[in-house]
């Protein structure tokens, strides 16, 4: 049955992530972005909304809450609404632990998920994206050989969230002519981590790259086991997580603008009194309203376990496409305003430029 | 529960509008080059269609909302074609609907039989509906109203038995002095020049009225309330509010064209080799050609657009005010079906523009989409201020 309606208990965590995105996320957004780091404490913050040990199960020492996409996907929009990089910090956890949740085998579970159901902030993370030019997370050239009893991957991976201190990587690679994906500890011979790259936008965060000089990894390391796991739908995953996070940030510049054009006074009345801006405004709201549509049935779709390659991939370039479009729209509003520091929009501008191509970084 | 999947019976009720859908199609091309004829109300076909046709099943409370599915089927009938219907249902025009909303009972019982058509736009005034030049004015020496002005684009003009009209009684009013008058065919005075010759949607039903001292009784005025209220626009509102559901049902009609271009485009760019990857990210693009990166994006768009419909009409089921959303749906489509057709033209270039193929006439058909029902601009205007928390008086 086509609805449209979030259930109660949906509404309460949209509340809840706002008042929190408000209160903790907001303040500290642009402190982040130029010191290029999140504090600690705010991690140990978010650790204690339960983001990822919530849908863990019981036996794992979760709270064996339903799994549940759309609430993943609201949530996420309502902590980009605070800021992207702080967001992503924040459901990092996710990335590695909910792919084992969804794909792993029974003894993977039993090992992974209990490290992410402590009193303070674990996390592994998803080495996804590539380096290079048209890099396509669905192809990775990394690739994994199978040696005896284990199997050895050689490549290069981009923009590791927390690649800093992940205690596990998700690595995904090419094994023939399947896409695989691998558990590798950071302590893995033949592994070197970055320092954390300089970026564009989501400065806050830390991202490093991965070099694999012929990592070896045991028959266990792959996900899935044997039969191996279905990859794309990690990535759909990551890629819906990806789409909720510009949906926040189009709302966030949407939302700043609006107070700005009222109160900014041109030609003697508001410059929202102009259609120019107004008539901008009105299609950023347009904009931002379609693409939650397309957010909500992404995720509605995976959660239901229905095939959601395309809806992925329509969420997730259309929200690409119109963050971008409203972050460039949001610095136009502002005019010079929209190009110093002392405001976010810049910021976000940044920032939507630099999540449009970005794969693996956050899960819902 | 947010979810968006159709159930059996869903699917059941769709499956017989494209069946219909499939069948009116063929009529297409044939209607829209005999633009001054009037398409028939049954097709030849429709007699053996219905009679070997299964009952279809009874929708229940754990089947899509009636709304949602009114939209989703109106996707589907104009998926066909916009004009031509395998057997076009038995309803009213929109000045039933007026009629239903401002006539006294007395007037309800008289006129409720007949077909209205509804009569706003004028060769002078479209978006905004207080610039009305159409006059009443009352002779009170034999109790009837003298109407004189020009009426255009009136839907199912020329098939209907009578017309709803907006006249002023009182230009210096405004909006105030804006009154429904009901006129039936035949009356002395009324002209129905033609049907007129238009871009799109040819064989639809469009007409222009001519209203010359024409002379209805005092009693045809809708509602029969011949006062002028001071300020307040509430009689004003109240219409506006009918278009809560025409705004999303409209952007829906037009995405049923939307989709038949893009469906036709796909058919063709498969048989040519192209390949749809929607497995790729971000960086995929070197993996696609520019034709499928170009469609698949045009898709996106369809399927938001789609979704924006489905969302306002869904709220309009729960009872929910959706004034914001009728303006954001029907904006967002109006836009996007202007891009998806001129776009899939452009993907498959000759074949395109051809009259050999529908693809031409679905790009002129859906044309209207952002034109009627309030144009896109009067949907971002309503949407400005609601964001804005603006009056009218604050931005037009």
């Amino acid at each position: 049955m086509i609805s449209f309606g979030m259930s109660e208990e949906q509404e309460l965590v949209r509340d809840a992530m706002r008042e929190f995105a408000a209160d903790a996320i907001r303040p500290i957004a642009r402190e982040c972005d130029e010191a290029g780091a999140i504090p600690d404490d705010f991690l140990e913050t978010a650790w204690t909304l339960g983001l990822t040990s919530t849908q863990i199960p019981e036996a794992f020492g979760g709270a064996g809450e339903e799994r549940a996409m759309v609430t993943n996907a609201i949530l996420l929009e309502e902590l980009a609404h605070g800021d992207a990089s702080l967001a992503i910090a924040a459901m990092a956890p996710s990335l590695f632990a909910n792919a084992i949740l969804d794909q792993g085998t029974d003894e993977q579970k039993q090992t992974y998920l209990p490290l992410f159901c402590g009193g303070s902030f674990a996390t592994g993370s998803l080495a996804a994206s590539e380096p290079g030019p048209l890099a396509d997370a669905s192809r990775p050239r990394t690739r994994a050989e199978t040696k005896g009893d284990s199997f050895v991957l050689s490549g290069r991976k981009t923009m590791v969230v927390f690649g800093d201190r992940a205690s596990h990587f998700l690595v995904t690679a090419a094994l023939g002519d399947d896409l695989a994906a691998f558990i590798v500890p950071r302590d893995a011979s033949g592994l070197r981590i970055s320092d954390p790259e300089k970026k564009m936008g989501l400065r806050g965060l830390v991202t490093t790259a991965l070099e694999l000089e012929r990592v070896e990894v045991g028959r266990d390391a792959l996900l899935g086991g044997p039969e191996g796991a279905d990859v794309l739908q990690i990535l759909n995953v990551s890629r819906t997580a990806l789409a909720a996070v510009m949906l926040g940030l189009s709302r966030a510049v949407l939302e700043y603008c609006v107070p700005y054009a009222k109160d900014r006074v041109a030609f003697d009345e508001p410059i929202a009194k102009k259609q120019s801006i107004a008539f901008r405004l009105a299609e950023m709201h347009i904009e931002q309203h379609a693409t939650r549509m397309l957010v909500w049935r992404a995720a509605s779709l995976l959660e239901h376990g229905e095939d959601a390659t395309k809806a992925v991939w329509q969420a997730r370039s259309y929200a690409a496409e119109k963050s971008m479009w409203i972050a460039d729209n949001g610095v136009q509003v502002l005019g010079g305003h929209g190009f110093i520091r002392e405001h976010p929009v810049e910021m976000w501008f940044r920032d939507a430029r630099t999540l449009g191509v970005l794969e693996g970084m956050v899960a819902i | 529960m947010i979810d968006f999947r159709l159930t059996e019976t869903d699917q059941a009720i769709l499956d017989r509008t494209r069946e219909e859908a499939l069948i009116a199609r063929r009529y297409a091309r044939e209607f829209d080059e005999r633009e001054s004829e009037m398409i028939p109300d049954t097709l030849p076909e429709a007699e053996e269609f219905y009679a070997n046709a299964a009952p279809l099943p009874k929708p229940g409370p754990e089947d899509t909302p009636a709304p949602v599915m009114m939209a989703l089927q109106a996707m589907g009938s104009y998926w066909g074609d916009y004009s031509v219907r395998l057997k076009r249902p038995m309803r009213g025009g929109l000045g039933n609907a007026a009629l239903g909303a401002a006539g006294t009972d007395e007037q309800k019982e008289k006129w409720g039989g007949l077909l209205l058509s509804m009569a706003i736009t004028e060769p002078g005034c479209g978006s905004d509906p207080s610039r009305v030049q159409t006059t009443a004015v009352l002779d009170e020496e034999t109790d009837e109203w003298v109407i004189n002005g020009e009426k255009i684009f009136v839907t199912t003009g020329i098939r209907a038995d009578g017309v709803v009209i907006w006249a002023t009684i009182d230009k210096s009013a405004g909006r105030a002095g804006i009154k429904s008058f009901l006129i039936e065919k035949g009356t002395p005075g009324f002209e129905v020049p033609h049907k007129e010759k238009k871009l799109g949607i040819r064989a639809d039903d469009t007409a222009a009225y001519v209203f010359k001292d024409c002379r209805i009784p005092r009693a045809n005025l809708l509602g029969l309330d011949e006062s002028i209220p001071k300020k307040s626009s509430g009689g004003f509102r109240g219409v506006m509010k009918t278009f809560n559901m025409t705004r999303p049902l409209t952007g829906a009609m037009g995405l049923g064209i939307a989709e038949a271009a893009l469906d036709f485009t796909r058919e063709q760019l498969e048989e040519a080799g192209v390949v749809f990857d929607h497995a790729t990210g971000p960086g995929g693009l070197g993996r696609l050609s520019a034709a499928a990166d170009r469609f698949m994006r045009l898709e996106a768009l369809f399927e938001a657009s789609k979704l924006t419909v489905l969302q306002c009409t869904w709220m309009a089921g729960q009872g929910l005010p959706n004034n914001m959303e009728s303006s954001i749906c029907k904006a967002h489509a109006g836009s996007a079906v202007r891009q998806i057709t001129q776009g899939c033209i452009e993907i498959l270039g000759t074949m395109g523009v051809s009259c050999e193929y529908l693809l031409e006439k679905w790009m002129r058909d859906c044309r209207i989409t952002d034109i009627y029902e309030g144009t896109g601009e009067i949907q971002r205007l309503i949407i400005a201020r609601g964001l804005l928390d603006y009056t009218r008086e604050d931005l037009k």
